[in-house]
């Protein structure tokens, strides 16, 4: 099993996202530059958090047309699993990969702070082993992860369960004091129809050891290789 | 070759809360400006380009592909 963490210019997640994989999970694990089309043939894609391309034009929007998209576009429709965190999101939304926009916040600020994240969607390849009623502590660190689409849009989501996390209290109630950014619904994080990439704001891969403050995030990477090693073997 | 030019501007839809606008909108106000009930902002993109048949369609299909996020924003050409 094969990790590729993709590196734009300004990708500033890639080596938390590389060393959760490689040093944490303990999993085989390549950095893919973007101006290369080669997915390396890894099994799970990782779109790191950052600022590709200086956030120029709209967050994500350049790093979409980027060589290695290409790739993780074709492999991603193929049924490949592709997670992306933060700018990530960004990223797969810009490619019409999840939908919607994630906009400026609604106050403005940049926010980077631990919050709880109540997982709505247990059966993907991403939260799998989450439990049933735990909440998970990751951090966020954004100024643009106010998630925004048309209201049949955000309903169509909800109504096929591919609303996978909600920014809620340690509780898991939903609230608006939990909503740290303004987004429909409390949205941090969501997959596609078919269920094989995910996007969030929230950084699970900075909160993989108990020393950064959580290791709730390892969850997020433990369910990918659950789901990997348990799948049937002819993939889609 | 002759050459044109064409201005994208880009705008938030109606409806789409402007954050941006709000908090210069306040700024004014606080600034005695008080006339001014509500600002919507946006960008433009000015673009240099070889004169070509096909041009204004090309303009908008680069406005919706990459200049614009259509599910947030709308454009405006306006060549010049």
């Amino acid at each position: 099993m094969k990790f590729g963490v993709v590196t734009f210019p300004g990708s500033n997640g890639d080596y938390d996202s590389y060393t959760a994989a490689k040093f944490v999970l303990g999993k085989e694990t390549v950095f893919l530059w973007h101006k290369s089309a080669s997915l390396e043939g890894a099994d799970v894609i990782i779109l790191p958090g950052g600022f590709s391309y200086g956030d120029y034009l709209r967050s994500g929007a350049i790093a979409r047309f980027s060589p290695i998209m290409k790739s993780v576009i074709a492999f991603a429709q193929s049924g490949g699993i592709v997670i992306g965190f933060c700018n990530g999101f960004q990223v797969l939304m810009e490619s019409g990969l999840l939908p919607g926009a994630l906009m400026r916040n609604s106050h403005l600020r940049f926010r980077h702070r631990f919050v709880y994240l109540k997982t709505e969607n247990h059966n993907t390849p991403f939260t799998n082993m989450i439990p049933e009623g735990k909440t998970i502590k990751v951090p966020i660190a954004h100024g643009d992860g106010n998630f925004y689409n048309f209201q049949a849009d955000v309903d169509e989501l909800e109504k096929n369960s591919k609303v996978i996390f909600r920014y809620s209290d340690m509780n898991g109630k939903i609230t608006n004091e939990a909503n740290p950014n303004g987004s429909l619904n409390n949205i941090a994080g969501i997959s596609n129809r078919e269920g094989n990439v995910l996007g969030m704001m929230p950084h699970p891969e900075r909160a993989v050891e108990s020393i950064l403050g959580s290791d709730d995030g390892l969850l997020v990477f433990d369910s990918m290789v659950n789901y990997l090693v348990n799948k049937p073997a002819k993939s889609a | 070759m002759s050459k044109s030019k064409a201005i994208v501007y880009i705008r938030l839809k109606e409806g789409v809360l402007d954050p941006q606008g709000k908090t210069i909108a306040h700024a004014m106000s606080n600034m005695g400006y008080t006339e001014f009930e509500s600002v919507r902002s946006g960008r433009f993109f000015e673009l240099e380009c070889e004169t070509r048949p096909d041009l204004e369609k090309r303009i908008d299909e680069i406005s919706r592909k990459l200049l614009s996020n259509p599910i947030i924003e709308t454009y405006r050409v306006e060549m010049v």
